[in-house]
């Protein structure tokens, strides 16, 4: 019949049609390839991929809990080394794991250096259990912990910057990266799994069940988060930004009105004060990376 | 089937699950329109999508959700989404 | 070789001998002497393993799931505070049928914070699948390492497994201890090759969760394969006896108990204590023996009913206790004799390393006698 090739993550896993993580797994474990051991953290992903007996994995896998990934993976790194195995070990957690419940556990192995890649898919909230607030939440995102209300627009706080805290740790090799761009995506985890040490790459991916939009959307919205300078995709080698996506700018509003997750910053009257402010943290986004291309002026 | 000592599973029985059930929309290739960019097999979220002999690409509609992003991202537009008669 | 060793280094030397590749490992007290021990052998070769310093004791155990998965045996201890840290991830590894080894030095849970002795910390863990041992005095201490990673690791078990030993009380003190040597264990305990582990040449998925159309007999499965290691336990301690001189087969062990009117049942050290308080009153003509258990999960239901089916009365010594109830062993005990009508009582006893005397354990006789118990014993009423 036809070529599936390299497809590492089976057909029949249940993840919403038109889902980001699911792309994101998809594209992870091609570019990672058949000698990879992944560990997943609790969340969409595992759930979605793993009910017994049906798993959609055919690399080696394993899940834990939701907050020890990172350990469990330095456990298989140490074995490894002593069975003199090569393979590579890649986690798979959500934003929830990475930010919040699991910070623990990453900062002690990034702390203690193991050999593995971290790979945060980043949904912006704990959407396996429905669509609550995370540390990675973005700024006036309703969710189900943080609502928008009478007397609320929604998430009071900004993104946490994991890349820095890790860098923070000595990673050797931090990337963030879009399910938009996929030849990026995979080039990235390709450079992470060959680089010796604890690296992380955090992956937008956008869910079209949290954040309010058709499925067949996803690739947009996530690449327009890129556009509007709210999401920055770069490399940083040895705690140094070297590479950053440069784009022509778009105001924070296009990005902001696909989602039902921003509608309350529109309907039923327009928050120019807060849009303001989100653009804002997009501007500095795009003074601290320098992604603004300079468009000449004839 | 015994059951699996520690709740585990060789790879396979994914595929049990035939998630093209869940479709209403359904993506029709055309391939007059289509460049072989390849995008759509690199794009869909299920990973159904292969290529054919003639580097043309086909959606397994046993597994396709019709999420339509494949629909969304063809740079020829090549791919209609079709509401399916069930 | 018999060496005058303190029970932490005794331990950590056991241990040394069942080759772990992978050891992670949080320190806390009392165990802290036998982490030590082991990264001093790492450091001067002479142990071959990975030591994993991890930041805290959930990350300690989630890291030996990780090398045990990945097909290597692996060890940890802890205590109290940090095997509570560790509840979550215990549930994990016996759900996982991972046979990871860990020391407990028993040790009191706070609040209030207390370092000292008693066995409410792996006793409240009596729920999670792991098995559990319970070492009289150092040298069982050090043997049953051996013995449960043996037990652990057999096919039809792969369950992990704590042994217990008290903190301060045996971890730090000094006996005379037969040490084996490499190659003793070698011949005792086989290589970790488990069928299945994480491996590119044979993808499993470890971990994957249980619709509620599978769950019910997952846990089946666990609570069969615990039950049935009784039989592995036999076997391997008896194997244990015929190799080394000290038979491990019995889960529960008889003293002067054949023709006892009044059985005290214990586990750990103060069945050490006990005996020397049970040769006194025997001196004095009372008929007291003492039914020590070594293992208490799986609990040896059908033993002990065996072993009390002729005494008048039983008094559990319980280093713990179930607030808002009993002490866990007593509750037990009295589910092992419920059929016999023999009157069980609970003396909760010697927690947060509250000393205990053979002056304790002949008083506690005397009001077994008179029928009086499930109490704290020895209140001190001027704190009250």
């Amino acid at each position: 019949m036809a070529d599936t090739a390299c497809d590492l993550f089976d057909c029949g896993h249940r993840a919403c049609g038109g889902c980001g993580a699911a792309l994101a797994a998809r594209l992870v474990t091609q570019a990672a390839g058949t000698d990879t051991i992944v560990v997943s953290s609790t969340g969409c992903m595992e759930v979605f991929s793993t009910p017994y007996p049906e798993t959609a994995w055919k690399v080696p896998w394993i899940h834990s809990l939701f907050e020890n990934a990172s350990a469990v993976a330095s456990g298989i790194e140490a074995a490894l080394k002593k069975q003199g195995r090569k393979e590579k070990i890649v986690i798979m957690a959500g934003d929830g794991a990475t930010f919040d419940i699991g910070m623990i556990c990453i900062s002690g192995a990034f702390e203690r250096g193991h050999d593995f890649t971290y790979i945060c898919y980043d949904n912006e909230a704990y959407m396996n259990t429905g669509i609550q607030r995370s540390g990675a939440t973005p700024y006036d995102a309703s969710t189900t912990t943080s609502p928008a209300g009478k007397c609320s627009f929604g998430n009071k706080r900004p993104k946490k910057d994991m890349p820095q805290i890790l860098a923070a740790h000595g990673a050797p090799y931090i990337a963030t990266a879009s399910i938009a761009y996929t030849a990026d995506l995979m080039q990235k985890v390709q450079k992470a799994i060959n680089t010796k040490g604890p690296c992380y790459i955090q992956v937008h991916a956008p869910c079209c069940t949290g954040w309010g939009f058709e499925g067949d959307q996803t690739l947009a919205v996530a690449k327009l988060a890129i556009e509007t300078g709210l999401w920055v995709n770069y490399e940083m080698v040895d705690g140094k930004v070297v590479k950053v996506k440069k784009v022509v700018r778009k105001p924070v509003e296009e990005y902001l009105k696909t989602q039902k997750r921003f509608r309350h910053l529109f309907k039923p009257t327009r928050q120019d004060a807060e849009i303001a402010v989100i653009q804002a943290m997009a501007d500095r986004n795009a003074e601290k990376y320098a992604i603004d291309i300079k468009l000449k002026k004839e | 089937m015994a059951l699996a000592v520690g709740c585990r599973a060789r790879p396979g029985k994914a595929r049990d699950n035939k998630t093209g059930s869940w479709r209403v929309f359904k993506p029709v290739f055309d391939q007059e329109k289509c460049s072989k960019c390849g995008t759509c097999r690199t794009i869909c979220p299920e990973g159904c999508i292969s290529e054919t002999a003639e580097e043309f690409f086909v959606p397994d509609y046993t597994y396709c959700k019709g999420c339509g992003l494949c629909a969304e991202e063809c740079p020829k537009e090549a791919i209609g989404m079709k509401q399916e008669e069930k | 070789m018999l060496q005058m060793i303190e029970g932490s280094y005794a331990v950590a030397g056991a241990v040394k001998f069942c080759r772990p590749q992978v050891i992670a490992a949080y320190p806390i007290t009392p165990q802290t002497h036998i982490v030590e021990a082991l990264a001093d052998f790492v450091a001067n070769c002479e142990l071959d393993a990975e030591y994993i310093t991890v930041e805290n004791e959930f990350s300690a155990l989630s890291a030996c799931i990780g090398a045990s998965a990945a097909g290597s045996r692996t060890y940890s201890a802890t205590t109290s505070q940090g095997l509570a840290l560790m509840f979550e991830v215990c549930f994990n590894v016996a759900g996982m049928r991972l046979p990871i080894v860990m020391s407990i030095a028993n040790r009191a849970l706070g609040a209030p914070l207390s370092i000292w002795n008693d066995q409410q910390d792996s006793i409240s863990l009596r729920d999670s699948g792991w098995l559990q041992f319970y070492a009289e005095d150092n040298q069982e201490a050090t043997d049953l390492h051996y013995i449960a990673y043996r037990v652990a690791e057999e096919s039809s078990v792969l369950l992990p497994a704590f042994v217990c030993f008290d903190g301060f009380i045996l971890s730090h003190t000094y006996e005379p201890i037969d040490t084996l040597t490499q190659e003793d264990v070698d011949k005792y305990l086989p290589k970790f090759t488990p069928s299945e582990r994480l491996d590119a040449a044979d993808p499993i998925s470890f971990g994957m969760y249980a619709t509620p159309d599978y769950y019910h007999e997952f846990r089946y499965e666990m609570d069969r394969s615990l039950k049935e290691s009784k039989a592995i336990i036999h076997t391997a301690g008896k194997e244990f006896g015929r190799m080394f001189g000290r038979d491990y087969s019995a889960m529960v062990e008889g003293y002067r108990l054949e023709d006892a009117d009044t059985a005290i049942v214990a586990m750990g050290s103060i069945c050490g204590t006990t005996k020397d308080a049970i040769d006194e009153m025997r001196d004095e003509g009372k008929k007291v023996g003492l039914l020590k258990v070594r293992v208490f999960r799986p609990f040896p239901t059908e033993d002990i009913a065996k072993a009390l089916a002729h005494v008048k009365r039983v008094a559990v010594l319980d280093k713990n206790v179930s607030l808002g109830a009993k002490g866990a062993l007593a509750l037990e005990v009295k589910d092992a004799l419920y059929s016999s009508g023999i009157p069980v009582k609970d003396y909760i006893i010697g927690l947060g390393g509250r000393d205990v005397r053979k002056k304790d354990i002949k008083a506690i006789v005397e009001l077994a006698g008179k029928g009086q118990g499930d109490i704290f014993y020895g209140l001190r009423r001027e704190v009250l």
